[in-house]
């Protein structure tokens, strides 16, 4: 039969106001809704029933259902930079100008050539990937797997990035109850007379749950409610909030909707809740399942609390004549509302023997026929339902009638919704007499506490009738996992279970058949409950049906693993904050924003941006690199050393103190001296290196590397608070105290000495590895004479205040110099000319200093450092481990970073043995020829003997061992 | 509508003194030198232009005009001459922003893991701000934060992005 | 997402608050070591079901490493107390009890001793 309109009631709709149009785009037709509708209301109102077309066999589907659980009328929303795929069309609200497009079909929903995959579906059971593509293997990959990508996923992804704001917010309460409905609010109101701050969240724009639907004093009994809590000054009342996980501790997180699909409102579109609980009452209410007949999934088959949902909530007729299908007495309201509202009820379908219930009997009243002791044997109809063939649920299918409608309301029972007491542990009882999983109140979650973190009321927690004193009494409900009880395989090929990802309930018994006797592994082989609504319809139907199929009871069965998020996030509001400029703390130096200015490139260096090279027109990053080499070897440059991490150790102990901290003796180092030190771990592994100045008798100054600055002082003080406490020393990272600048090159001291300054900067005054105070160009300053550029260089340490002021007074006084900003990697490839190693690159946390050749760096005097012990194992000792060298390239070219030197024979994985790797490697523009470090077995031992480094081409470079130390291997020029 | 939520405004001209120290043993030196009463645990005491504040417990914060700096590290220093303690300069190390207006709470609570209730009107609380380190207090109209100074860009642009027209905390 | 509370600073810090430091009360083995010694220091960890001591650092906040009894599985925390404290405290041992009747604390009774 033909769906005729009008599709809106001409009254009724508790949810929308009719004075408010809204105009909208669906699929290029221009249609129009109401202030209050939801899209699927929308949709619904304008005879649209066909809302999408099923993920594997592409048959036409429109809603199932009213809320979150919806498996079947999603969306891809919105244009550009805002579309995003699978919107839930029940719970979206229409919003004026939208734009919806129908997916997983082309060219169009209503002509779908994907739909030839529902003619094919006896050739696609569960499992059909797994065993129809495995062979032959190469097939996989070049054919197969590139055929299923095209065709998996469901929906598109957006195109652009989302130009919506997210936030996230912290909130604390005493109590935080989940759900809007009739328990949630009352347990809200008894939890606030306790006292203590609570705030109740509601996934709904609108209060109350099923209540106001469902009951006739519901309205009433919902407003009172909400004044009360209105007046509280400890309640706070958050509507559009859906909770999304619970996780230790009463973590909980929701997700507030602001200007969802309503970009010009100006405000955050979304925020994530970050909410500590003290304690967590859900009353998330039931969902009501799906009852498996064949055919059960054609248009216009929906859950009997849907129908009523549309009718009562949006005044929209899903259809003229309805035909309810029922395993319990709550279908029987969908009836009476149905018939209220002017529609034609054919019939209610009770699969019971009997049906003696307050509603029951209030439908024979109204003149409703009831049917019962009786099944649908199959539904009639393609892309809408045409009717009903009738069966005895006690039987085989055979069919004793049929009856014209075009709406189906089944009812199979309800479930629970125990998603968030379930992520956290809370374990679940199955409730034989109502069939339905349970919180099990013996085995809840628990809090830090060790007590129970979270109380389940209401229906969440079984208690369907929780409403029920406005109410009339129901009698209880039959199970009902297959109807009719003994049907066939034609019709169980025919009955869906998990709606969005097509599985019938033919699928899980194959799933069984093969083995699949776990119930997560079942869930695996079918894809029940792995789309988008995480099996919300089809959990309990799908177990059912397993259990049926293993033969044993359902509780055997158990469930699959609840986890969050109860609906999907969206990614922006995960990010939140953190996206564009925001999307990681980017630590600028003092002088950032001349860098900035002088065309700095910039490189990430732990949060820090430092610059890699300052290009001036018309030359490259590398380009850049090469002159300001040259610039430091020849004149003079500056490097912001701003990042190197600076931490002061002070006390009676601290000598003692950094002797356990380095491998070297630093209590022997004399006031106003400098000593490079090396920092390992307990496993005996180099992690950090830095020169070291001794302040005065009991104060140290410990420079670490950029990315160290942090870490090294957390590692120093965990040794200080949990082993050594009665140690007396004090340390502070002082890193961004100071902005710190090195002076490095052959005309450095001339430039220094241009300045005015109270500190003697001549050789014999400050020699190298010593350190003055006083000012420079009137700062306060520290002036270390140390080198990492192998050049007479000085660090200068100012307030990090007064850092620009220095760094624009040194470049405006060597202007005639042809002073020359150099970055990390003129400071890298100099380091390397000069054989210097650098954390990270010639460490990866498994070398040790020997392997570096370090020994003098290491005391040998020392009865103990951090890292003796383990250096001292057998096999850091055997002479067999890596050890650095240069590396020397025959052909003149760079040898990439990271390559292997390979010797003869394979290992037990048939791959090439290996017997060292490159480190470092650039050009040197000092020598101009490259210059390589790497770690090479027996190395040291190995000078002039050549390594072969194959490269991913297939080519093999050659390169020679040589001494690291590149360039002025006597140090000439640093103690210039 | 088109009101932020706060004003977010940077503070300069602050000198700053980080102080270690046997407290129970030091502390009457130190609140003589520094000018001000011992703090209690996570709590920072205020006397007109200067506050100390309680970091940890052998570690607290001067707070004072730049101006007097010089001269409070000096005092503080000879205060503690005989002591195990260490006195340095964190002035520069700093950024600092005051967070006010009706809603400055909202901004707060939209970045840091912090329960406002629970913060006593002289409290002070390390914690985070979004993705990098912060301490917080109470000053008239909201709150003081400070952080490193090398991301104040960073905790410029998060303050902002928390305190745009519209977005307060309020149920809708 | 855990709640520690500071036991030097009193601060109820969330997880992100804090940084993991492993197992507590390890006992260092330096230089005179013998290899399984120093094996078992290094490498051997409990790895618990259950009652489980392990070191925090309130990194976010006054910067103190302390220690936190904690139940792995059921992530009920028995109580933090001083990284300078050689055992948990009978207080925090009664609540391990009290949750867990089965498990016995591996160090001598009656001598709690805290230093520093």
């Amino acid at each position: 039969m033909s769906r005729t309109p009008p599709f809106r009631l001409p009254r009724g709709g508790r949810l929308i106001d009719r004075a408010f149009q809204l105009a909208f785009r669906f699929d290029g037709r221009h249609l129009r809704g109401v202030q209050g509708d939801t899209l699927a209301s929308a949709l619904l109102a304008n005879g649209q029933m066909l809302m999408g077309r099923s993920f594997k066999y592409h048959r036409p589907r429109g809603p199932l259902a009213s809320g979150a659980e919806e498996p079947n009328a999603l969306f891809g929303l919105g244009q550009g930079g805002r579309f995003e795929p699978n919107q839930r069309a029940s719970t979206t609200a229409l919003v004026a100008g939208m734009v919806l497009r129908s997916q997983n079909c082309w060219p169009s929903l209503d002509a779908d050539v994907g739909a030839i995959n529902n003619w094919l579906s006896p050739l696609l059971p569960a499992g059909f990937y797994y065993k129809t593509f495995i062979h032959p293997r190469p097939f996989w990959k070049h054919l197969f797997e590139p055929v299923i990508r095209r065709s998996a996923g469901l929906g598109r992804a957006p195109v652009g990035p989302d130009p919506d704001r997210y936030e996230q917010a912290y909130a604390f309460a005493e109590t935080v109850v989940v759900g809007g409905g009739i328990a949630g609010l009352t347990a809200a109101r008894d939890a606030a007379d306790k006292g203590g701050r609570v705030i109740v969240l509601e996934q709904d724009p609108v209060w109350g749950g099923r209540t106001p639907t469902d009951h006739d004093g519901g309205p009433a009994a919902i407003d009172a409610l909400l004044a009360d809590l209105r007046g509280r000054g400890n309640v706070t009342l958050r509507r559009n909030c859906m909770a999304t996980g619970l996780y230790d501790h009463g973590y909980l997180l929701a997700r507030e909707a602001l200007a969802d699909h309503d970009p010009n409102q100006g405000i955050p579109r979304q925020r994530l809740w970050r909410i500590r609980a003290g304690h967590v009452i859900t009353a998330t209410g039931a969902l009501e399942r799906p009852l498996s007949f064949a055919c059960n999934d054609v248009p216009g088959v929906m859950l009997a609390s849907a129908v009523r949902d549309f009718i009562s909530g949006y005044g929209v007729a899903p259809g003229r004549r309805i035909v309810a299908v029922t395993n319990n007495d709550d279908a029987y309201r969908t009836a009476l509302t149905a018939q209220a509202a002017g529609l034609e009820v054919v019939a209610v379908i009770d699969a019971r023997p009997q049906a003696r219930g307050d509603l029951p009997q209030a439908a024979r009243a109204a003149n409703i026929p009831v049917m019962t002791g009786k099944a649908v044997a199959k539904v009639k109809g393609g892309t809408h339902v045409e009717g009903v063939a009738i069966c005895d649920q006690a039987g085989d299918g055979r069919v004793t009638g049929s009856l014209d409608c075009d709406v189906v309301a089944m009812s199979g029972g309800w479930s629970p919704v125990v998603h968030l007491y379930s992520h956290c542990g809370g374990r679940l009882t199955w409730d034989e007499p109502e069939a339905m999983f349970r919180p099990d109140p013996s085995r809840p979650p628990l809090g830090a506490d060790g007590k129970p973190m979270v109380t389940v009321l209401g229906a969440a927690n079984g208690d369907l009738r929780c409403a029920g004193d406005l109410e009339r009494s129901e009698a209880p409900t039959m199970p009902v996992w297959v109807m009719p009880q003994d049907a066939p395989y034609k019709l169980r090929a025919k009955m869906w279970l998990d709606f969005q990802n097509d599985v019938k309930v033919s699928d899980v018994e194959l799933a069984a058949r093969e083995g699949y006797a776990s119930v997560e592994h079942a869930k695996r082989y079918t894809t029940l409950g792995m789309a988008t609504d995480q099996g919300k319809n089809s959990n309990i139907n799908g177990l059912a049906v397993l259990s049926k199929a293993l033969n044993q009871p359902l509780e055997a069965t158990g469930t699959t693993t609840f986890r969050p998020p109860y609906t999907p996030l969206t990614l922006g509001t995960i990010a939140a904050e953190a996206r564009g400029e925001a999307f990681q703390p980017l630590r600028k130096t003092p002088m950032h924003d001349w860098h900035a200015s002088h065309g700095a490139s910039f490189e990430p260096v732990g949060h820090w941006r430092r610059p890699y090279s300052y290009p001036r027109a018309g030359e490259d990053r590398h380009g850049a690199v090469n002159r300001e080499i040259l610039a430091v070897r020849n004149g003079v440059g500056t490097l912001d050393a701003s990042t190197l991490g600076k931490i002061v150790v002070k006390g009676p102990d601290a000598g003692r103190f950094l002797d356990m901290m380095y491998t070297n003796m630093m209590s022997t180092l004399p006031v106003g001296k400098c000593r490079y030190g090396l920092m390992c771990n307990e496993n005996g592994f180099l992690m950090d290196d830095g020169v070291v100045a001794r302040l005065s008798t009991d104060t140290w100054l410990c420079h670490t590397t950029t990315g160290g600055a942090d870490r090294i002082h957390g590692h120093m003080e965990d040794w200080l608070q949990c082993e050594w406490w009665d140690w007396q020393v004090y340390t502070a990272n002082l890193t961004e105290q100071y902005a710190q600048i090195a002076v490095a090159g052959p005309r450095a001291r001339e430039l220094l000495q241009r300045l005015p300054g109270t500190i003697d900067l001549s050789q014999d005054a400050l020699p190298f590895m010593q350190w003055a105070e006083g000012a420079l160009a009137g700062i306060p300053a520290r002036i270390y004479r140390i080198s990492f550029s192998g050049e007479l260089s000085y660090e200068i340490a100012v307030p990090a205040g007064r850092g620009l002021e220095l760094w624009e007074r040194l470049h405006a006084e060597g202007r005639d110099l042809d002073i020359t900003p150099y970055g990390t990697e003129a400071m890298h490839v100099m380091r390397a000319e000069k054989g210097f190693i650098m954390i990270g690159d010639e460490t990866d946390g498994t070398v040790i200093p020997q392997d570096l050749g370090l020994h003098w760096a290491i005391s040998k005097k020392k009865p103990d450092y951090i890292g003796k012990r383990a250096q001292a194992r057998s096999f850091m000792k055997d002479g067999s481990r890596w050890q650095l060298v240069g590396l020397e390239s025959l052909d003149g070219r760079v040898l990439p970073d990271g390559a292997y030197a390979v010797e003869p024979g394979v290992n037990a994985n048939g791959q090439r043995k290996t017997q060292g790797r490159v480190t470092s490697s650039y050009h040197s523009p000092t020598l101009d020829r490259p210059i390589a470090m790497g770690l090479v077995r027996h190395g040291p031992a190995r000078m002039g003997q050549v390594l072969e480094f194959p490269l991913p081409s297939g080519e093999v470079m050659k390169a020679r061992i040589v001494d690291p130390v590149f360039y002025d291997k006597e140090g000439t020029r640093l103690n210039g | 509508m088109a009101e932020a939520l706060a004003d977010i405004a940077r503070v300069t001209g602050l000198g700053m003194v980080t102080i270690r120290a046997d407290l129970d043993h030091a502390g009457d030196a130190i609140a003589e030198a520094a000018g001000l009463a011992i703090p209690g645990q996570t709590r920072i005491v205020t006397d007109g232009s200067r506050s100390l504040g309680w970091m940890s417990p052998d570690e607290l914060l001067l707070i004072l005009p730049a101006a007097e700096l010089a001269d409070a590290i000096a005092a503080l220093t000879d205060a503690l001459a005989s002591e195990h303690a260490l006195v340095v300069d964190v002035s520069d190390a700093r950024a600092v922003f005051d967070v006010t207006g009706p809603h400055a709470d909202d901004v707060i609570a939209k970045l840091m893991p912090v329960d406002l209730d629970d913060l006593p009107p002289d409290g002070l609380r390390r914690s985070r701000a979004a993705q990098t380190a912060a301490a917080l207090w109470r000053i008239p109209g909201g709150f003081r934060l400070i952080g490193f100074r090398s991301t104040a860009d960073y905790l410029r642009l998060i303050l902002e992005n928390a305190a745009i027209p519209g977005s307060g905390l309020a149920p809708r | 997402m855990l709640i520690l509370t500071c036991p030097y600073c009193g601060v109820k810090a969330e997880e992100t608050e804090l940084s993991p430091g492993g197992e507590a009360h390890l006992k260092r083995v330096g230089p005179g070591g013998t290899a399984e010694e120093f094996e078992a220091y290094l490498f051997a960890r409990k790895n618990i079901k259950g009652v489980h001591f392990e070191r925090w650092r309130h990194a976010y906040g006054c910067g103190k490493w302390f220690l936190a009894a904690r139940d792995t599985h059921t992530m009920q925390v028995y109580g933090t107390y001083k990284a300078q404290t050689a055992h948990a405290t009978d207080e925090i041992v009664a609540n391990a009890r009290q949750a867990r009747a089965e498990w016995v604390p591996d160090w001598p009774q009656g001598s709690e001793a805290v230093v520093g």
